[in-house]
């Protein structure tokens, strides 16, 4: 092949290495976080994982508390979010007329874009005292024989803190989910139709069954979101580093620690504590975002693209 | 035919449909709440002063929010100025160059960026941008909103070069144009509304971080002199004012929240039904 003109290679290697710069700053990414956090790593070792205390002054950090309320407020928004989420996607691919669906894809759309901060604000203002007022005391009194659900009540909350993050991870559970039930063939349904099955049933039989692998991969997304959250976590979880049994009480987690104490980090050790933070929530999300895109991509070859 | 069987099936199907219909109507209500709840909360504080003047200090009442508009609009800038050609040049590649196996490793590169949460950006810039500079700037806040808009911006600009037909490039090949001007002139050129919309998407996205923001532009109450100080933006001052006790700030969060919102609500919706078709025809 004859040399391709100057332009043309110049040009090449322009856009090359603009891609390759996500490389790059995924490497920047590691390198500066476990840089940043040597002297915790050294220091503590493994420990780190295991310990629950977190006293600053004393110099004494470990990241057990906030593993378990990053973990916690995520679990409880998948229980919320995930049912909710893929209830909508059946609704918006089989069921809903077509007007009605391009109204809901355009709001479930801009609840993706509310900034997590206005979320926050509406949260500590709105959504927490009326928990406070109306629906904890509510599940205190029908499902308060279980451990989760005794003790006072502050309104800033783990339970709080996980109703927040399954509003942020709603939108894009649904709107992945969409996406694969929209890519399973129509044959697929033709069929069941033909055996004389209902809507629901055809829903069940041939689509949910069908695409079950790819909503997996959109819940994981959805974990992957949910894990990360700050702001609007930060604001209504009550932010006290102790491992409860309740839903009731306050917890912390991985991102708002670091949100919070970042800038008052007066020492080194403590610096390079928070930073290790960050390599564990960073381990987290890039573990379970790894598995939602090979699930997604690997869905019936369908390109579905995990959306922002 | 109406056996009692027949019958169950039916009810179960139409108590399905109306179950998650409901589900539908939960899943938006939460849209419904927030604006309802911020316009009513922030509409009173949007006056003139809020657009004009600094903030006040504590106790004093009035005042605004001028120097985080302007802040936002700068950060904007910088992100812009950075985020935009890698993005746009590194999903011209993805599209047009590349092996096949190099650009699945790319793409679940970006994709992968794309879940990193926005607090880590945040720790990194302050690693690298803050710490050699010896103090928070407008350019670590620019920094940092612009690495986080490069894997948005390279996934959607990719996605609309894809959809230019074949034929374009090989009728501008074989009239003898060059390859990078075929790629800028005519690919580049036709997909160029989707490739603004993915712009201004990402834009409006990172307007609203606050958490990369903490600690890299870090906020300002006063204005923000030069690029090496720090600056304000508007979702660190709502920050600050909704976690603070006095009612007066907590006005003015309502009010700045009411703007931001708007103004990515605006952008959206505007994007959306300028490029409905294009999104209609994928459906």
């Amino acid at each position: 092949m004859a040399r391709r003109p100057r332009g043309d290679r110049a040009f090449y290697w322009l856009t090359l290495l603009m891609a390759l710069s996500v490389f790059v700053l995924i490497v920047l990414i590691g390198y500066e976080l476990a840089h940043g956090s040597h002297l915790a790593l050294r220091k503590f070792g493994w420990r780190f994982l295991v310990s629950s205390d977190w006293d600053p002054v004393n110099e004494q950090f470990g990241a057990l508390p906030f593993i378990f309320g990053t973990l916690v407020s995520s679990a409880i928004a998948l229980l919320i979010a995930v049912p909710l989420s893929i209830a909508t996607a059946v609704y918006l691919t089989e069921i809903a007329p077509f007007w009605l669906r391009q109204v809901l894809t355009l709001f479930i759309e801009l609840l993706a874009a509310v900034p997590s901060v206005i979320l926050g604000l509406w949260g500590i203002f709105v959504m927490v005292p009326w928990c406070r007022v109306h629906l904890f005391p509510r599940l205190r009194d029908t499902l308060g024989f279980l451990p989760l659900f005794k003790g006072p009540i502050y309104g800033l909350s783990m339970l709080a803190g996980g109703i927040i993050v399954a509003i942020m991870i709603l939108p894009i559970i649904t709107s992945v989910s969409r996406e694969i039930l929209r890519s399973v063939p129509g044959l697929q349904r033709e069929a069941a139709y033909a055996l004389g099955a209902t809507r629901w049933e055809v829903t069940r039989i041939a689509v949910l069954s069908y695409a079950r692998k790819g909503l997996f991969g959109a819940v994981i997304l959805g974990l992957g979101r949910a894990l990360g959250e700050t702001m609007a976590v930060t604001m209504v979880i009550g932010n006290r580093p102790e491992i409860a049994a309740s839903l009731f009480a306050p917890g912390y987690t991985l991102a708002s620690v670091v949100a919070n104490e970042f800038t008052e980090a007066t020492t080194d050790l403590y610096l390079h504590a928070l930073f290790e933070l960050g390599l564990v929530l960073l381990g987290l999300t890039v573990l379970v975002n790894c598995l939602a895109q090979l699930l997604l991509k690997t869905f019936a070859g369908a390109a579905v693209r995990p959306q922002t | 035919m109406d056996t009692a069987y027949h019958r169950w099936r039916k009810l179960k199907n139409t108590c399905m449909q109306v179950l998650t219909c409901l589900c539908a109507l939960l899943v938006v209500m939460p849209l419904g709440l927030i604006f309802y709840h911020v316009l009513k909360s922030g509409i009173g504080s949007v006056n003139w002063a809020f657009f004009t003047q600094l903030p006040k200090p504590v106790g004093e009442e009035g005042g605004g929010m001028a120097n985080a508009i302007v802040g936002t609009f700068e950060l904007l800038g910088l992100a812009a100025v950075m985020g935009i050609p890698v993005g746009v040049l590194g999903g011209v590649f993805l599209a047009e160059y590349g092996s096949q196996r190099l650009n699945w490793w790319i793409r679940f590169a970006a994709d992968g960026l794309n879940g990193v949460p926005s607090i880590i950006w945040g720790m990194v810039v302050y690693a690298l941008v803050v710490v050699p500079m010896k103090g928070f700037s407008a350019w670590a806040g620019g920094i940092v909103l612009g690495t986080m808009m490069i894997p948005l911006i390279m996934r959607t600009t990719e996605e609309v070069l894809l959809l230019v037909p074949g034929g374009y490039r090989e009728a501008a090949l074989a009239l003898g144009i060059s390859q990078w001007r075929t790629v800028l002139q005519i690919v580049v050129r036709t997909a160029l509304k989707g490739i603004i919309t993915g712009i201004l998407l990402a834009l409006a996205r990172v307007s609203g971080e606050t958490a990369p923001l903490l600690f890299t532009a870090f906020g300002n109450r006063f204005w923000n002199r030069h690029l090496t100080e720090p600056i304000s933006a508007i979702p660190l001052q709502v920050f600050s004012y909704a976690i603070s006790p006095y009612e007066d700030w907590r006005r003015q969060a309502w009010a700045g929240a009411l703007v931001l919102l708007l103004f990515v609500a605006i952008v959206n919706v505007s994007v959306r039904l300028l490029t409905r078709d294009r999104f209609a025809q994928r459906s």
